[in-house]
């Protein structure tokens, strides 16, 4: 069993990723192409950063017919843990995979900065007792703006599916600390079920000593000891778990 | 006499050679008649526009290579460490050893002209060039830094300029995940419509990796990878050989148009083959100059001649003829000859990849480039007098008539007025709120210096430096780049190797030791004799300080033809050295750590205000002559600070540049966790001109840029030790004062003309601030 790193044509943090998983937190890890149509034997899955098909027409909007994304949504439906980093988490908006849509910044710019997200109260795993009040998580976008309707809004805060939302450096959740104008602030988020994750900051950037934090090793083992939290209808065969 | 072509497929090509023609091509006629006497006959139309390109400066360097021969291109001491794998001009790239069979491959590149014509696809494919030169050697790129020059901010056209490369720029290495951790940028008036922008790239092989531009073994098969060929940047060689004029608009179709995804997906399945041995017999990209460049190059590297059918080429444009085909310099596109009989495993890895893969032609006996459209021969012409036998020229050089004024100005002569109280208070943030002293944080913002996960010290320090993991080992690569304009416009020789030390410099206050420099010439039309002048002048500087520090010049890129209606540039040979920090604990940043910090000044006082930003912020002054330097204090100096370094006494390192020693200490307080204060007593100062004979100027001591100077912050307790250690080793070191948690910075200096004190006191914040918001509120941006 191994976490399964998907590489798109444009994907460019993959080898970040793989040397997360596999040296610092000690996790095998492993590559699959985009034009595989099985994961093969995963604990879980992660799509990574990058510009998949050089975020033609809209980011990740043509990864989504990528041959593994078959295989990506049957093992998600399975209850299997499914992790989209920046373009990863663009991917799983446009596979339908988790809700919402990224979109331009506000301020039109591309971003690069070292950033302060609020950790909200959202899982077993993923809470302040778990992680920490605030992370310092590095961001590098273009089309981080998170959007959602109304409703879909008040969905994501009625079943905790927010996970993280961007602050400033002292931890409030603000307009100053909001670098691309995201929909209350909203840096990451998980479906309902609780096995598919989304963040537009880059974990897998802060897991070593010389980054500018380390903050990114709890948030991907949070990733990895995930469980469901709510019953899928429909559900085969329980998920895997980490220990 | 050799029979001429028969008649070109397209007809609009058989032309008669008429002197238009030829001086449309740019060519001259002693060269026409020279590409006479090398064919044997009268070219074909055809042949005349791949004789221009290749004969372009851009191309030959016909009149800089006489030149460029004085740079040393391997070290002198056989025996140290970081020798070179391959010289500056074999390849596209040069190669330096860094042990453990580990070796990095670096070159800087032009792409001026295309970026004053459309700023965001200039500079998008000057980077995308230039990390194609580097992944051609078999180096995997894993950094890129750039070089960048634009006109006085508070125009408008430099904005658009500035606004479209930097978003250019960030485009093309964001998309492709290659993180830009550094550079320089400088604004001027000199630059005004002729914006520079220099993209440095750097990879990393195995030596048993390295690849090389040939075409041997007749048979092979040469491949054609990548995107498709069309009609954009056509010409494009020659077009940056030109000056810039207003008519300059119209070449808008010489500009490529970059796609950071495409070069993705090549620069990937380019390492996967490389990696496969013996497959790859020789790759060459096709960047100036395109398919007829490679295919000439790679030929007369090998010896060989080569055949090349146009009809098999990808083409995205329907009806396409030779001189479109063969000139085009659409982007993305590498030539591979490849080992006959392994076409199948080459075309798999493309077919991965979604890539072209097109067998367009093959080595073949003898030394021609062939070239046939439609089953007919277009052009014959023997490789290499192509590629070696452009003519080279010695052009005549005068000395600008305005040398011998500034050279001579001193403030005494000029009787300009010192500073005072309110003067000095004024100037601090006047200087830091100049764009070029200025943070630039706007810029990196946009740009990806985090991807890949190794950045160990973020843009805006004295020098970039990178954490790889090479064969299970971590190594940390250094690189900085330099070139102060205003010291090679005074004193072009000087200002070269200034350029150099001061890149040193940097890289030593860093904790990095050198490895090698790759230099951008920019310079004016080498016609007219003063800038032939400058430019003679400023390559023996560099050459003179490379020499003196055993640095060798890995390759680099000559761009001439830089001026606008205005007027030619300021000479600017932009320098960039690599170097290596040894351990993750050496690597130093600029900024105070505690605020308890005790400041030295090592150097001594500076005292010199030529070309200081001073002079020209306050007085609107460029004159003087370039500050002194010093190689035998320098080479201790740099010594001295990676020793202290390396025991382990110092919080903070950075070198006295522009703006001079206040500017200086003020961005050591700029911390990006806290903004700290200081307590500094210069006093000294005065006593200190005295005894060398020299009057006192306050002007000079806070804002003079002498060369030479290197600030520490380093623990108190170690004061004393440290200041012993210097004098052991002949680097002259003064105690300026102490850091202070208050963000208040106090300055107590000698009055005017040394006589009595003053006392100077700015908060830190507001200077801060002036510091962080200059270019942000210029660009209408925060």
């Amino acid at each position: 069993m191994s976490v399964a790193i998907v590489q798109f044509p444009g994907s460019n943090c993959d080898y970040d990723a793989l040397y997360a998983f596999d040296s610092v937190l000690g996790v095998p890890a492993r590559f699959v192409w985009h034009k595989e149509t099985s994961l093969g034997e995963a604990e879980a899955v992660v799509l990574p950063g990058g510009f998949s098909y050089g975020d033609y027409l809209r980011c990740g909007a043509i990864a989504r017919f990528s041959p593994i994304m078959a295989a990506v949504k049957e093992y998600a439906a399975n209850g299997g843990l499914v992790f989209g980093i920046c373009n990863g988490f663009q991917i799983l908006c446009e596979a339908g995979l988790l809700p919402g849509a990224l979109v331009r910044n506000a301020g039109l710019q591309f971003r690069c900065q070292t950033q302060t997200i609020h950790v909200e109260e959202s899982t077993e795993q993923f809470n302040r007792s778990k992680l920490g009040a605030r992370l310092r998580v590095p961001i590098a976008h273009g089309e981080g703006n998170y959007r959602i309707d109304e409703a879909g809004l008040d969905d994501l805060a009625t079943h905790s599916q927010i996970l993280f939302r961007y602050c400033d450096a002292t931890g409030n959740v603000n307009a100053v600390g909001n670098p691309n104008g995201s929909i209350s602030n909203i840096a990451g988020i998980r479906n309902r079920a609780g096995n598919v994750f989304g963040m537009m900051p880059h974990p897998e950037r802060v897991v070593e000593a010389f980054h500018p934090s380390v903050d990114g090793i709890a948030i991907l083992r949070a990733f990895l000891a995930s469980r469901l939290v709510v019953e899928q209808p429909g559900l085969s065969q329980p998920i895997a778990l980490a220990e | 006499m050799p029979a001429a072509l028969p008649p070109n497929p397209d007809p609009v090509l058989n032309v008669p050679i008429t002197p238009e023609l030829v001086r449309k091509h740019n060519l001259l006629p002693e060269e026409y008649e020279r590409i006479k006497n090398l064919l044997g006959r009268d070219p074909a139309l055809t042949e005349l526009g791949v004789f221009s390109v290749m004969w372009s400066e851009h191309c030959s360097y016909k009149n800089s290579r006489k030149l460029l021969r004085g740079f040393p291109t391997s070290k002198a001491d056989p025996n140290a460490a970081g020798q070179v794998l391959v010289k500056a001009g074999e390849e596209n790239a040069g190669v330096i050893d860094i042990g453990d069979g580990w070796a990095v491959s670096f070159k800087i590149e032009s792409h001026n002209h295309p970026s004053a014509v459309e700023p965001f696809e200039g500079a998008a494919t000057g980077v995308g060039g230039i990390i194609r030169d580097i992944f051609t050697m078999g180096a995997r790129p894993v950094l890129l830094t750039n070089s960048l020059r634009f006109g006085d901010l508070s125009s408008p056209a430099a904005k658009r300029l500035f606004r479209g490369v930097v978003s250019g720029i960030g485009h093309y290495g964001n998309c492709i995940g290659i993180p830009n951790v550094g550079g320089d940028i400088y604004f001027d008036p000199c630059y005004e419509g002729n914006p520079l922008v220099n993209a440095l790239c750097l990879g990393v092989l195995r030596h048993d990796q390295i690849k090389r531009g040939t075409a041997r073994g007749p048979g092979n098969p040469v491949y054609y990878v990548g995107a498709a060929t069309g009609r954009d940047g056509l010409g494009g060689a020659s077009f940056a050989s030109r000056e810039l004029s207003k008519e300059s608009a119209a070449d808008r179709p010489a500009v490529q148009k970059g796609d950071p995804f495409m070069e993705k997906l090549l620069l990937e399945a380019c390492l996967e083959m490389m990696a496969v041995p013996g497959l790859v017999v020789g790759i060459q990209d096709m960047g100036a100059a395109g398919l007829t460049c490679s295919t000439c190059e790679t030929a007369s590297r090998g010896d060989s001649g080569i055949h090349i059918e146009l009809d098999k080429v990808p083409q995205r444009e329907t009806g396409m003829n030779s001189y479109e085909i063969l000139l085009s310099e659409s982007q993305e596109r590498m030539l591979v000859i490849a080992q006959k009989g392994r076409e199948a495993e080459l075309e798999a890895i493309f077919q991965k990849w979604d890539l072209h893969a097109a067998k367009i032609g093959e080595v073949t006996e003898g030394h021609d480039m062939l070239v046939t459209h439609h089953g007919v021969p277009v052009v014959r012409i023997p490789a290499k007098a192509l590629a070696d036998e452009a003519p080279l020229y010695d052009r005549e050089a005068r000395e600008p008539a305005y040398l011998a004024g500034t050279r001579a100005w001193t403030p005494e002569a000029a009787k300009l007025p010192d500073l005072d109280l309110a003067g000095a208070r004024d100037a601090l943030p006047q200087l830091l709120a100049h764009p070029t002293i200025a943070e630039k944080r706007w810029v990196w913002r946009q740009y990806d210096h985090m991807v890949q996960a190794g950045v160990a010290l973020l843009p805006g320090g004295d020098a970039a430096v990178v954490r790889l993991r090479l064969g299970g080992r971590e190594r940390l690569l250094a690189i900085a780049n330099d070139c102060n304009n205003r010291f090679c416009y005074l004193n072009p020789k000087r200002g070269g190797e200034i350029a150099i030390v001061e890149c040193l410099r940097n890289l030593a206050c860093t904790g990095a030791h050198p490895l090698g420099m790759t230099n951008n010439l920019n310079f004016g039309n080498p016609y007219k004799p003063e800038n032939f002048y400058m430019m003679r002048e400023a390559v023996a500087g560099l050459a003179e300080a490379c020499r003196a520090f055993d640095i060798p010049v890995v390759g680099g890129n000559v761009s001439l033809y830089n001026e606008s209606p205005s007027g030619a540039i300021d000479p600017t040979p932009t320098v960039s050295i690599a170097g290596m920090v040894d351990r993750i604990e050496h690597v130093t940043t600029p900024t105070l750590k505690t605020g308890e910090e005790a400041f030295i000044l090592l150097g001594g006082w500076p005292h010199e205000l030529g070309g200081s930003y001073y002079l020209g912020v306050r007085h609107k002054l460029k004159t003087g002559d370039a500050p002194a330097l010093d190689f035998e204090a320098e080479k201790k100096l740099h010594n001295f600070v990676r020793q202290q370094i390396r025991a382990g006494r110092v919080a903070a390192a950075h070198d006295v540049s522009e703006g001079g020693l206040l500017v200086a200490v003020s961005e050591m307080l700029f911390s990006a966790h806290k903004t700290f204060g200081a307590d500094l007593d210069l006093r000294p100062a005065a006593e200190a001109a005295k005894a060398a004979g020299r009057p006192f100027r306050l002007d000079a001591l806070l804002f003079g840029e002498s060369q030479g100077r290197i600030i520490l912050a380093i623990k108190p307790e170690y004061s004393r030790a440290l200041l012993r250690s210097a004098e052991t080793a002949g680097v002259p070191a003064i105690a300026l004062g102490e850091g202070q948690g208050e963000a208040i910075l106090k300055v107590v200096a000698p009055g005017r003309g040394g006589e009595g004190t003053l006392t100077i006191t700015w908060p830190v914040g507001k200077l801060r601030e002036t510091w962080t918001d200059a270019i942000p509120k210029a660009m209408d941006n925060t």
